[in-house]
Order: C-alpha cells, then sequence, then structure tokens
C-alpha cells in the first residue's frame, strides 16, 4: 500500500495520541480510597480496646468544640502571617498566634497547588490525584465521603459563604450559602464583600455549628500582580479585621458551661514569588493553620509553629466535633489540640483515628501487614486495652499516667508512620497499561524513522507492505501470544488496571493493530537493510551522498541534545533556556551561512544565480544593481535583528523556576504607572501586526482585520488593560464582551473568506495564486484572534514573530535554498522558543486560565477549554502555520515540500514524546516527579495532539494540491 | 612534506599550553587566596595576559606572520594599531554575542566582558597572530575549503574548539546543583579554556594524521 508522506505521518501522530492516552491512564495513579463505597457511620465505630473482659462501649467521648468557623483565605502564605511582615500584615492574628490560646501551625499542601484539589483534600483528608488539576474548573459534586456530608449525617447546621466551587462539590450540604465566581481575576474587592457582607447577621444569629468562609481576592490579588505588590497589605489587614471580628463574636456569644468553639484559619495553598500557584515551590506549598479557642492553653512564651500536613486537618477537625473520620482521609490528628481532654479521651481519640488509618491501609496495600505502621498500631493497640484495664479498676497512681503517656507515644509514632505509608502509595502506577502504551509509540516511533528515506524521497511517498503483514503467519502468531499475554496478566490478578477494564472488542482491536505495525516493521526493517532482496523500482536513492553541512550537524545536534536534557528536572525546569540557546546559535550558524553568501562566493557560481533569482519573479526590475545590494545588506541584517529581537523577548517575561522571581519588562508593563507605555506599545504593536499580516490578504479581509485589530485595542480598555485617549475617567470597568464578540465575528469573516478561496481554488479554477491567498488570511485570521487572546503585555511577542517569520522567509529561506526539511527544524524551533517567550513554562501554574472567559458571560466548558489551549500553544501554531503557508508557496520549487514538512514535524515531535514517556517511567520514584516530570508530560502530550491536528491540515492542503494538478 | 612545520607547531603549542599552566599556578604564589573559582577574574586575566604576550612573541619569532609589503615604521604603526583596534572590537562583538545567549545585560558586565576578553585573547589574538589585521584573509580561512596553509587549518581548528568550548561550558548554568563553578562565568571561561588546549593538542595530531590527504591550493 502506498501512502503519501503527509498522510503517513498524520496517521502515526495520530494513533501515537492513542498511544500516549493509554500511557497516561497508567502513569496518573487513581486516588488511595476504601474499597467499601459506602461512608462511614458512627455505629461502625470500633469498641474502645479493653483486655480482658466484657465488651466496651462503642461511644466517642464528647465532642470538644460546640462551634467551628473555618477562614479559608485563597493563597494565604505562610510568610504572610509567621514571616517579619505578618506583624505589619495581620497586627491581631500575629497577637493571637503569640499571646492567646491558640496553636500554630505550618501546614504543607501537596502539589498539584491548586484550589480544588485543595478544597477536596481539607475536606476529604485524602490527596487527590495529579489529574483533578484538568477537571478544576469543572467540578461535580463530591461523592467521596467527607467532612461536611459526615457533619450534615450528624445533624450540624453548615453556613457557606465564598467560592461557589464548595457550591458545586456540596450540594444540599449547606443550610445557607451564597457562592461567587473566581473567573474575573481582576477582580478583588467585590469578590470579598460578597461574603463579608453576610457576616455580621450570621455572627448575631445562633442557629448553625459550622461555618465556613472562603475568600478569594488574595489569590486574585497574587494573580493580577504577585506577592511582593502594593494591594497586598490592605488586602490582609481586611482580612484581619474580618478574623478580629469573627473571634470577638464568638467571645460575646461564649456562655458558660457549654462546650467552647473553635476559629480555624488556615490558606488552601501559597503563592509563589510571581503570584501564581499550583507547584511544588515552598512558598507555593507552604500555608498557615491557626487554630484559636479557649479550649487551648494560653500562651507564654513565644515559639515558631510546627509543621503538619494540610490533610491532618481533617481528622483533627473530625474528631473535634465528635464525627466519623472520613473514610480515605489519611491524615493523622494534630496532636496539640487534644491536650487539654483527658488521658482516656486522648487515647481514644487516637485509637479511632488509627483504627480508621489501619482500615485505609489494609484496603490499599497488599501486604499491610509488613508495614512498620501496622504493626506498631496492633502493639499500641494491646497497651491501650491493658492501661483501660487498669484505669476501670480505679488506679490512679503515677505508674497509670506514665504507662498512659507511653500508649500515647506509640500511637502517635503508628499514626505518622501509617499516616506516610498511606502518601507513598499515592506514587502506584499501572505498570501494565503505560508499558503497553510505550511498546504503541515506540512500534509507531520505529516506523516512522524507517520510513525515512521514503518519506524525503523526491516521490514522498511511503510504501507499507499491510497486506502482505495481515496475511502472513507472524502476525497470527503475534496477535496469539499479545492476547495470551493479556489474559495471563489480567487473570495474575496484581492490582486493578486500566487496560484489563477495557472491554474485549478494543483490546482485540489493539492486538491486532500492535501485532500488524510489529510485521509490517519487521519487513520494512529487513528491506532497509538488505536491499538487494526485493526490487524496488520507484524508490530511487538518487543523490544519496548525504554531506551535511554546519547547519545540518547543529540541527540534529539540537534535536537529539534536547531530547536527553529532558532526563534532568532542571533542565525540563528551565526548558526555555535550552531553546533560547539553541535558537540563538541557530541564528548565528544562518548568519554564517548569508556571510559565506555574500562575502565568499561572490566571485563564484553565486553570481549567477543572483541574477537569475530577481528574474524568475514576474516583475522586472529597474535597477537590479541596486537591488541586490540593498537585498544583500537586508539579507545580512535579518540574522543579527532576530538574535536581537529574541534577546528583547527573552526579557520580557521570566519563567522556569530557578530565576522567575527576577524583574521582568513583563511586570514593568503591567504595573498601574506604565499603563501610558504599555498602551502606546500595545497600540505599536497592533499597527505593526496589520501592516505585517495584511500585504497578501484580499481586500475584504484586509478591512476585516483593521476593525478587528481596532476592536482588540478596544477590547483591552474595556478590561482595563491599556488607555482610551478619549475616555480618561468616570470609566467603570467590565468585562469586554461586547468588544470581544465583536473580534470574533471578524475572525470567523476571515477564516471564512480563507477558506473560501482554498475552495474556490481546488474546485473551480486551480490557481496556485488563490490558494496561497487563502491559507494566508486563515494565518491572518489565527493571528487576529492570538492577538486578542494574547495579554496586552505579550503583543510584542506575537509582533516580533511576524516580524521575524516574514524576514527570514524572504532573505534567508528563499535566498539561502534552505530544503524543506531545514526549514521545517527551524520553524519548529522558533515555535519552541516563542511558546517559552509568551511566558508559558512546563509549570501547569503559568496556564493562563482567564483566556478562557473572553467574550463569554459565563464559564462555558468547550470553548474557554478552546481558547485557553490556543492561547497557550499561540507560538507553536503560529509558526506551523507559517511553515504550511511558506511550505506551498515554494510548491513551485520543490512539489513535494508540503509532504516533506509534514513528515519532518511529526519526526521532531514524536521523538521527544516518546523519549520522554520511557524517562518519565524510568523516573517515577523521583523526588520531583509530581511537581516537574508529570506537568511536562501534560504539556508534551498536548503539544503532540495538536501537532497531530496541525498535520492533518497539512494533509488536506498536500490533498488539494494534488487533486488541483490532476 | 609539512614535518618541519608540524613539528614547529606542536613546540609552540606546548610553549602555549605550559604558559596557560604557568598563569594558573604561579599567581598562587604571590596572591593570597588565590584558586580559580574563588577569585575568578583574576584567574581570567592573569592567563589571557599570558597568553596573549606568549603567542605574540612565539608568534613574533618564529615569522609566521605574513611579511608586510611595506617596511616603514609608520606602516608598521598602524599595523599595531588596526590590530589594536581589530582586538577591541572582537571583545565587544564577544561581550555582545554573549549577552544576547542570555547573560544579563547591566549587573555583571565585568565578568561578561572578562569573558569577551578571554576569548578574544583566545582566537582572535591567534588570527591576528598568523593572519595580520587583514579581514579578507580572514574571511577566506573561514568559509569552507579556504586554508592555504597547515597554519590556517590549525587556526581553523583552535578556533572551532574554544568556541565549541565556551559553548558547551554554558549548559550546566541551568543545573540546580549550586555548585562554585556554575556561577556566571566560570564554567564558560573553563569550557573555553579546556576547549583551547584541546584544540592545540589536537590540531597538530590531526594534521599530521591528515597530511596526506590535506592538500592546499597555491596563494
Amino acid at each position: 500500500m502506498k501512502v503519501r508522506s503527509s498522510v503517513f505521518a498524520s496517521f502515526i501522530l495520530i494513533f501515537e495520541v492513542f498511544g500516549i492516552a493509554l500511557f497516561l491512564r497508567g502513569f496518573f495513579p487513581v486516588p488511595v480510597k476504601s474499597s467499601l463505597s459506602s461512608k462511614s457511620k458512627l455505629s461502625d465505630l470500633p469498641a474502645e480496646p479493653l483486655s480482658g473482659s466484657s465488651p466496651n462501649s462503642s461511644r466517642l467521648p464528647q465532642p470538644l468544640f460546640k462551634r467551628v468557623v473555618i477562614m479559608l483565605v485563597d493563597a494565604l502564605r505562610e510568610d504572610f502571617v509567621f514571616g517579619p511582615s505578618g506583624r505589619m500584615y495581620m497586627p491581631y492574628t500575629r497577637h493571637v498566634v503569640e499571646r492567646g490560646s491558640s496553636h500554630s501551625f505550618v501546614a504543607k499542601a501537596r502539589p498539584p497547588t491548586v484550589t480544588m484539589p485543595r478544597i477536596k483534600a481539607l475536606t476529604t483528608g485524602s490527596i487527590p490525584g495529579f489529574i483533578d488539576v484538568v477537571m478544576n474548573l469543572n467540578s461535580p459534586a463530591l461523592l467521596e465521603d467527607n467532612l461536611i456530608w459526615q457533619a450534615k449525617t450528624a445533624g450540624k447546621r453548615i453556613v457557606f459563604y465564598g467560592d461557589d466551587t464548595w457550591v458545586r462539590l456540596f450540594p444540599k450540604h449547606f443550610m445557607e450559602y451564597d457562592g461567587t465566581t473566581s473567573f474575573f481575576v481582576s477582580d478583588y474587592t467585590e469578590v470579598d464583600n460578597n461574603v463579608t457582607r453576610h457576616l455580621d447577621s450570621t455572627l448575631k444569629r445562633d442557629d448553625w455549628d459550622i461555618l465556613i468562609l472562603h475568600y478569594l481576592g488574595l489569590d486574585h490579588i497574587g494573580h493580577i500582580s504577585g506577592p511582593h505588590s502594593s494591594l497586598i497589605q490592605p488586602k490582609l489587614l481586611e482580612m484581619d479585621d474580618i478574623l478580629k471580628k469573627i473571634h470577638s463574636a464568638l467571645i460575646l456569644k461564649e456562655a458558660e458551661g457549654s462546650l467552647p468553639y473553635l476559629l480555624v484559619l488556615c490558606g488552601d495553598h501559597g503563592m509563589s514569588e510571581t503570584g501564581s500557584h499550583g507547584g511544588s515551590s515552598e512558598p507555593e506549598v507552604n500555608t498557615p493553620l491557626v487554630l484559636i479557642s479557649p479550649a487551648f492553653k494560653r500562651k507564654g512564651k513565644l515559639s515558631s509553629p510546627g509543621v503538619v500536613e494540610q490533610v491532618d486537618l481533617t481528622p483533627t477537625l473530625a474528631l473535634g466535633l465528635g464525627l466519623p473520620i472520613s473514610q480515605n482521609s489519611v491524615g493523622h490528628v494534630i496532636p496539640g489540640v487534644l491536650e487539654e481532654t483527658s488521658l482516656r479521651d486522648q487515647l481514644r481519640f487516637l485509637h479511632l483515628n488509627g483504627h480508621q488509618l489501619s482500615c485505609l491501609l489494609k484496603d490499599s496495600i497488599p501486604n499491610y501487614e509488613k508495614e512498620a505502621g501496622f504493626e506498631q498500631f496492633r502493639v499500641a493497640e494491646k497497651a491501650h486495652g491493658s492501661w483501660m484495664k487498669l484505669y476501670m479498676e480505679g488506679n490512679t497512681s503515677e505508674v497509670l499516667t506514665n504507662m498512659g503517656k507511653k500508649v500515647l507515644k506509640q500511637y502517635l509514632e503508628a499514626l505518622a508512620a501509617m499516616s506516610s505509608a498511606l502518601g507513598k502509595q499515592l506514587g502506584k502506577y499501572d505498570m501494565y497499561s503505560m508499558i503497553a502504551g510505550m511498546v504503541f509509540v515506540f512500534q509507531l516511533l520505529l516506523l516512522l524513522l524507517l520510513a525515512m528515506p521514503e518519506a524525503l524521497s523526491g516521490a514522498a511517498a511511503v510504501d507499507l507492505p499491510v497486506l502482505s503483514a495481515l496475511l502472513s503467519l507472524p502476525f497470527y502468531l503475534m496477535c496469539l501470544l499479545l492476547a495470551s499475554v493479556h489474559v495471563l496478566v489480567c487473570t495474575s490478578a496484581e492490582s486493578s488496571c486500566y487496560l484489563c477494564s477495557l472491554s474485549w472488542g478494543l483490546v482485540f482491536a489493539a492486538v491486532a493493530f500492535s501485532s500488524t505495525m510489529f510485521c509490517i516493521l519487521v519487513s520494512m526493517a529487513t528491506r532497509r537493510l538488505f536491499p538487494g532482496l526485493k526490487i524496488h523500482g520507484k524508490v530511487s536513492f538518487s543523490g544519496s551522498e548525504w554531506s551535511l553541512s554546519e547547519l545540518d550537524v547543529l540541527l540534529l545536534a539540537g534535536t537529539i541534545g534536547h531530547t536527553l536534557s529532558l532526563a534532568a528536572s532542571s533542565f525540563v525546569e528551565e526548558e526555555h533556556q535550552t531553546w533560547y540557546f539553541l535558537l540563538n546559535t541557530l541564528c548565528l550558524a544562518v548568519f554564517q551561512d548569508v556571510c559565506r553568501k555574500y562575502f565568499r562566493e561572490k566571485n563564484g557560481s553565486g553570481e549567477e544565480e543572483e541574477h537569475i533569482l530577481p528574474s524568475k519573479d514576474c516583475r522586472p526590475s529597474a535597477h537590479p544593481k541596486a537591488e541586490i545590494c540593498s537585498e544583500k545588506w537586508l539579507a545580512l541584517a535579518t540574522p543579527p535583528f532576530t538574535l536581537a529581537c529574541c534577546r528583547l523577548l527573552r526579557s520580557l517575561n521570566q519563567t522556569g523556576v530557578q530565576w522567575a522571581h527576577l524583574p521582568d519588562v513583563g511586570h514593568w508593563l503591567n504595573s498601574s504607572e506604565h499603563k501610558m507605555v504599555l498602551s502606546l506599545l500595545a497600540a505599536f504593536c497592533l499597527v505593526l501586526i496589520y501592516l505585517l499580516v495584511q500585504r497578501r490578504c484580499s481586500w475584504v479581509s484586509k478591512v476585516a482585520l483593521a476593525l478587528g485589530l481596532l476592536g482588540v485595542y478596544s477590547y483591552r480598555a474595556a478590561v482595563d488593560n491599556v488607555l482610551f485617549p478619549w475616555q480618561h475617567s468616570g470609566h467603570t470597568m467590565s468585562k469586554g464582551t461586547v468588544e470581544a464578540r465583536f473580534v470574533y465575528v471578524f475572525v470567523l469573516g476571515i477564516l471564512f473568506t480563507g477558506t473560501k478561496d482554498l475552495l474556490r481554488s481546488q474546485i473551480i479554477t486551480a490557481d496556485a495564486k488563490l490558494k496561497s491567498r487563502g491559507l494566508w488570511e486563515i494565518y491572518s485570521g489565527l493571528v487576529l484572534l492570538v492577538s486578542l487572546l494574547f495579554r496586552a503585555h505579550n503583543l510584542p511577542v506575537l509582533c516580533c514573530c511576524l516580524l521575524i517569520q516574514t524576514l527570514m522567509a524572504q532573505f534567508i529561506w528563499k535566498k539561502l535554498h534552505y530544503d524543506a526539511a531545514q526549514t521545517t527544524i527551524m520553524h519548529y524551533w522558533f515555535g519552541q522558543a516563542f511558546f517559552y517567550f509568551q511566558g508559558n513554562s512546563n509549570n501547569i501554574a503559568t496556564v493562563d486560565i482567564s483566556v478562557g472567559f473572553i467574550g463569554l458571560e459565563s464559564y462555558v466548558e468547550a470553548p474557554a477549554i478552546f481558547l485557553t489551549a490556543l492561547n497557550t500553544y499561540a507560538g507553536p501554531l503560529l509558526w506551523a502555520c507559517h511553515l504550511v503557508c511558506y511550505l506551498s508557496s515554494e510548491r513551485d520549487r520543490s512539489p513535494v515540500a508540503v509532504g516533506h514538512g509534514c513528515y519532518c514535524l511529526a519526526l521532531l515531535r514524536s521523538v521527544p514524546a516518546a523519549a520522554y514517556i520511557v524517562l518519565v517511567t524510568v523516573l517515577r520514584y523521583h523526588l520531583f516527579i509530581w511537581s516537574v516530570f508529570s506537568p511536562k508530560l501534560l504539556y508534551e502530550s498536548m503539544h503532540l495532539l495538536l501537532t497531530a491536528g496541525v498535520c492533518l491540515f497539512f494533509n488536506t492542503m498536500e490533498q488539494s494540491h494534488s487533486s488541483s494538478k490532476s | 612534506m609539512w614535518d618541519h612545520e608540524i613539528r614547529a607547531m606542536a613546540s609552540t603549542h606546548a610553549i602555549i599550553a605550559a604558559s596557560v599552566f604557568m598563569a594558573t599556578v604561579l599567581p598562587a604564589v604571590f596572591v593570597r587566596g588565590f584558586s580559580v573559582y574563588g577569585t575568578h577574574l583574576l584567574w581570567l586575566y592573569s592567563v589571557s595576559g599570558t597568553v596573549t604576550a606568549v603567542s605574540v612573541a612565539v608568534f613574533w619569532l618564529l615569522g609566521i606572520t605574513p611579511p608586510t609589503k611595506k617596511h616603514t615604521l609608520g606602516y608598521k604603526l598602524s599595523r599595531l594599531f588596526r590590530s589594536c583596534l581589530y582586538f577591541f572590537l572582537s571583545c565587544l562583538f564577544f561581550h555582545s554575542v554573549v549577552v544576547l545567549y542570555g547573560a544579563p545585560l547591566i549587573e555583571s558586565a565585568l565578568e561578561t566582558f572578562s569573558l569577551a576578553v578571554l576569548l578574544t585573547s583566545l582566537t582572535t589574538l591567534r588570527c591576528l597572530c598568523v593572519l595580520g589585521p587583514n579581514v579578507q584573509a580572514w574571511i577566506r580561512v573561514f568559509s569552507r575549503h579556504g586554508a592555504m596553509s597547515v597554519w590556517d587549518t590549525c587556526l581553523q581548528i583552535t578556533v572551532a574548539c574554544t568556541v565549541v568550548g565556551a559553548w558547551v561550558g554554558a549548559f550546566p548554568i541551568p543545573l540546580d546543583w549550586d555548585r562554585p563553578w556554575q556561577v556566571w562565568p566560570v564554567s564558560c571561561s573553563l569550557g573555553a579554556m579546556i576547549g583551547f588546549l584541546t584544540g592545540l593538542v589536537a590540531s597538530p595530531a590531526w594534521i599530521h594524521y591528515h597530511r596526506k590527504q590535506l592538500t592546499y591550493k597555491c596563494k
């Protein structure tokens, strides 16, 4: 079967996407879950251990607190309260922490430090899987056993004000609630006022038991201007006032004889030095946890806060309120909170917690008996029993107290050990699915590599021996073998794996596909290795003496070197440095090529070419000499100009980890004093974008483009990023929905014109000129959309991208006769570098989610995801689209350029993706696997998916070309 | 065929390599607390100065520099002046290239410039010594198949090695190991130095083993 290389490449990429999806399913562990699907009940609680005598009561000790107020401040960083500036930011809280009856801790949040997984962690006590981040925005109701459900079942009345994620997670759980949306990140006063306005009336009333407040303003400020902004202090002072208000109201309410109250101040996650969150750096992970209650001892001396896990709050609250601990909770109770109760109650609380943890341990670890913590717990339980016996006998001696203290210590050790064993359990992988996915991807990659000589030949077609493979004996043998392996693995009942839970039909299809791939691979490999065995008339290896120029060496070495560098966590964190470095070297190499062409080969054969080239164009030039001269200087100036552009863009957005805190131009532009500069810059960039893009458009699209870009500016003015020259004051902030929709209309219009031109060129006239215009119009539609989505300070990135593309296409790629493969690799490198110029990094936190709401009144899933993905991958996409435009305009020089380009793009993308999944598998017990490697894995797979889309686009382009030719 | 020249080259390179070694060791005797990492800039200056002085002296004694057409004092002075100018310009060139590669623009300008001086004294200075301040000759030597003598080939190899060494030296910078040699510009200058020494060893060896294949066009 003969297929064109573009079809071949897109086919391979699409199947690679499936392979990677399977790998991802196996890689991201399903969270630790109890086997029972039901929820903990009061009646299930274990009896108090007592050795010897009759069964004891299974009653819970009296709850510690009557009323709990949880004040959750989004993105409250530990040093905002405990740090040196805490005294200035939150004076009252600091006073209570240092002098009052309180306990304070640094609570470590687990990555991903994003709000929804953190809320889940706080309420269920489990550690949500990494994949929860992806569902972060679309939160269905939480069905797992959790604190809120337990409280509601126990008849507690819960009041909630704040982030409406809670309302969606716990529908019908709250007696009274008011959710605020967190989508408009630029609003940081209204969201908090919406919470505080209910506070006075609620605090006066007496009809609630649990009050939860979730303040979002601080997080929004962090996203807008970082942790050192001037907005932080007033916001924290406001929070401090609220805390003071609640505290004094609670003190007033407290009556003699009844149980005390508990006031909890906590943060769901911290905030990095740039103000974002999601990763696992210290400032993102460390949150303050302050527990205030008259039940605690008043503190005399200062002490630095201890360190606990964030999930430890759940069992503590559950026990404090007299509720069963939720089943999947992996935390252990904070001992300080129990200090003031009697020794018997303390032991009872610890026993309950230990029992719950040991049950979870039994369900989630196959050989749980060997766990140290489990053993310790058994021992402690026995000792507890004998202590109880003595206690019941009325013994009150010193010995009993000491023994009790010993049991207490044993319990605490056992709890800590079990908790950490469960935490480790999260790193359990579904190896079978992972290996299957990996084998799949590698078969495809090998096929891609083996087909290289054919795919890059003049015919640009690959001969796949599908039929002979399907009819061969090895194919059936392979099928049998793989099927039996599958049965063997699935019946050996190791642990649950995704592949085994699939239906038989699907699995068999995968098995058959994999065996076909294998047979094709073998037959192609034999053909490559022994070319004499079969005679292939069509595949010609003419001109196969491969002489590599310096540029080729650089391109190859760069691609391989980059792939290898992914093995080091620092290189993944600082991947932008690799790309900038490679891109610079590429520009210098190109510069050297240009110099060589214009200086060295002046009196050689170059001269004739110079004269032929301009005359090839239809326009006869009046002053060929002068034109050549100016062209020479422009060509010479292009690489240095590109270098300078890249250097400037590099300082626009600092990304990565090590140097992310350094000040950059983007922050400078975004600060309110420099609004004027930002406005001028944005206006200038938009004008330049118009000038660069309109050259090759039809007049309809030109007008649409101009209006669209105007709309972009007015959108930015409406959301208050830039200044309007004629609108100075009295301007209220809006969402800019109307303006954004205005731009969308023009984007659609331009895309429509482009598609119409493409279709016309294909069906009616077969006109190459019309076709390249249609392609360019589609490209300009994309540019317009991206210019709407980019933040105002990022517009120079888009501008430079277009400028470099224009100059390079005009003076370098055309004039120096780079072939399709070289051009593709250069485009790919530029695309990668621009991905990071935009401010992206290999960290989930840098994805700009607010883009998903441009032009929308509320959150709608599909467009939001589409817009966010487009904005994030704007750089690579723009360069890939430019590649299509460029290669199809170069068609008269080499008719198969598009096919070659598509093949190279597929190869460039699949090599790092395939290598990376192997690396991740090898490094799966690495310390940074969740914080560094997994986000990168998600980025890689997303990029692969997008490249598959681009390759399909390539494919249609080539299709229409061949049809128009015939 | 060129055994004589190859031998001369090897001995020249040995002298230069020895001078680099001395420049690293000797200051430790005179300056307290001298070390390659700790007082990196001092080491840079000492090495660049020594390499400059020794190369100029050795190449002058060897007489490889193309013969000048005129022998007037004024012409010689102008040549000297132009050489100095080129030296300085090349420092600026290297500096700007390093900044383009991402070195901070203002913060550690002195370090960056010292690196540029080192690179210049390792590469441009040799060109100046062998080819003289003659841009046409430089372009000829550094384009494909442009070498016209053993010394040209040697120049190509050493310069390429030095530049590649400095280029490779930048790789460890993003790693989070917190080693003293990861501080800017230690790894790059060490890389350049190692590359240069490799070039000194490799070029006579390479020419020796390829002397059959090497053919030079006459001028």
